[in-house]
């Protein structure tokens, strides 16, 4: 059997929403160079609906189909509906990841919370901390 | 605005991953086949097809120990390279520990069968000293010079390194020991076949080899001891190999790797002077990379190994995409390998962690054509570009947000 699903190597090949948006709403970045992985997602948010959302990616094939995933749940969602997503949806819509690998799906999950963190702080709108507790990566 | 990446038709296939393994050559497969089903008896058996499936495998001993330049009581045919490593490196210590010597000497690039045991021996008390491997993967015999003591029981280099290449000054380190009165191993599985080896010019007291790494079966390689030097088990049992290592001989893998070795030992200049020029072809092409580098020295250097780094890319999914394109490689990515950190061959060279997952293996076959290498350095070059525009590193990097590493 392959190390990735169809789903995994297709949004791999193929990722959708890859670049940036300028004067993007909200950013957020995970991860560093030395764990060999770095996730950066930016929102464009209008009236609580996450309009756009684009996705920058260094890492492994499952960190680039895990943001690809990611940017394609949450678009069009509400900003409620997008911080219920977890890492497992991602690895779920994927057809799964490897047990090695799960640590991907939640760079997707973290960037996403910090993304939308970044945009209550922009906008001064006060939020529930424990909503954006992002996970410790064991890195 | 959905972005869809089109993707160009596979047109070559070309397995550049010899370091990993190689495709059998097809004398090899022949001179194996009469053991399978013709003379198939135990060559511990008395009867005419045990006694004939025993000569066999003492013709292939004598084979075998020509092309090292030793005596076929010199050659103990083990399950491959690591069983050699693990029972070479084992059988010094016990001798040593014997007269109260404790201390080996090898280097931070080793094979994991080679570093792994000496962290066993390191639990039983062992000293280990493991030499700097400087920025170019090389050793020198002053350094192994200035390590050895009077508890030293081993000094074990590898004779040339896996992932990047480098070929060590074995002959050097080898006089350095026996002056010094300290045995010498040396893991020459990525050489043997591949660089011409004499055991004895060369002062080598053992040396391990892997028959799949020069187009032999999997599964089959050797130890040669120099004789005096007293062999401990790895594994009990019957009088196979003069006791030292139980287990009926897997006698078709023997003659396919005794087959193997001479078909490569003749073959040798021919195959060293094609696969150099096309090696050098490869990293001429690659150089040209903004922000690449070449892993190990240029010079002393495996004749079919390419290793780069690339700044502001992960390994894994470089493979992946060349993998799309027809070429099979490898990386010293952390994800590649399931761990979390990169090769620790890279960060024995002094790779920081952030390249050292950047990293690409290609070592190529005796049958690689120039247009072959044409093709992987234009795939290369463009699969790195991909994953340079969605990273966000090389970004960064770009931007001087973050520091280059590599000077261009």
């Amino acid at each position: 059997m392959a190390l990735y699903s169809e789903k995994v190597m297709d949004h791999f090949r193929n990722p959708r929403n890859v670049g940036s948006i300028e004067n993007a709403d909200g950013i957020g970045e995970v991860g560093n160079p030395v764990c060999g992985d770095i996730m950066k997602i930016y929102l464009k948010i209008d009236n609580d609906i996450i309009t756009d959302v684009k996705f920058e990616t260094f890492g492994c094939g499952s960190a680039i189909a895990s943001s690809s995933m990611a940017t394609e749940l949450i678009k069009g969602k509400t900003i409620q509906e997008t911080l219920q997503i977890t890492n497992k949806a991602v690895a779920e819509a994927l057809d799964g990841l490897p047990a090695h690998k799960m640590h991907c799906s939640v760079l997707a999950e973290d960037a996403i919370k910090l993304a939308l963190k970044d945009y209550y702080d922009k906008n001064g709108i006060e939020y529930d901390p424990a909503q954006f507790v992002i996970h410790d990566d064991e890195h | 605005m959905k972005k869809e990446r089109s993707y160009q038709k596979v047109i070559m296939k070309i397995y550049a991953d010899n370091a990993a393994t190689t495709k059998m050559s097809r004398t090899a497969i022949q001179s194996m086949l009469p053991y399978m089903d013709k003379v198939y008896g135990n060559p511990s058996s008395l009867y005419t097809i045990g006694q004939e499936a025993k000569e066999a495998l003492e013709d292939a001993r004598i084979r075998v120990a020509f092309c090292l330049g030793c005596d076929p009581k010199e050659i103990t045919f083990t399950s491959g390279g690591s069983e050699a490593d693990n029972m070479a490196i084992i059988s010094a210590a016990r001798l040593g520990e014997r007269k109260g010597k404790k201390h080996i000497i090898s280097t931070a690039f080793e094979h994991h069968a080679v570093l792994h045991t000496l962290n066993k021996l390191k639990r039983e008390g062992f000293d280990i000293t493991l030499l700097d491997v400087h920025q170019n993967g090389l050793v020198t015999p002053e350094q192994v010079a200035e390590a050895i003591r009077p508890e030293t029981c081993l000094v074990t280099i590898m004779y040339a390194n896996n992932e990047i290449g480098t070929i060590q000054p074995i002959a050097e380190i080898g006089k350095v020991c026996r002056e010094k009165g300290v045995t010498f191993h040396t893991d020459a599985v990525q050489a043997v076949g591949h660089l011409p080896i004499d055991v004895q010019e060369q002062n080598i007291d053992m040396l391990s080899l892997s028959a799949h790494k020069f187009h032999g079966p999997k599964g089959i390689g050797a130890l040669y001891v120099k004789r005096g030097i007293r062999l401990t088990n790895l594994i009990e049992g019957g009088a196979q190999e003069r006791g030292k290592r139980a287990g009926t001989e897997n006698v078709p893998a023997i003659m396919g790797m005794a087959a193997a070795m001479e078909e490569a030992v003749q073959n040798m200049d021919a195959n060293t002077k094609k696969l150099v020029a096309m090696r050098d072809r490869l990293i001429e092409g690659l150089s040209q990379i903004p922000y690449s580098e070449l892993n190990g020295d240029a010079v002393c250097r495996l004749p079919g190994n390419v290793n780069f780094c690339f700044e502001g890319i992960e390994g894994e999914s470089l493979l992946l995409l060349l993998d799309d394109k027809g070429i099979s490689a490898s990386s010293g990515s952390a994800c590649t390998s399931g761990s979390l950190d990169p090769s620790h061959v890279l960060l024995a060279i002094g790779r920081p962690h952030e390249v050292a997952h950047g990293s690409l293996r290609l070592s190529i076959g005796e049958d690689i054509t120039e247009e072959e290498i044409d093709y992987m350095i234009k795939s290369v070059a463009e699969v790195v570009e991909y994953l340079r525009n969605m990273s966000p590193l090389w970004k960064d990097l770009v931007s001087g947000k973050r520091q280059h590493i590599f000077l261009k």
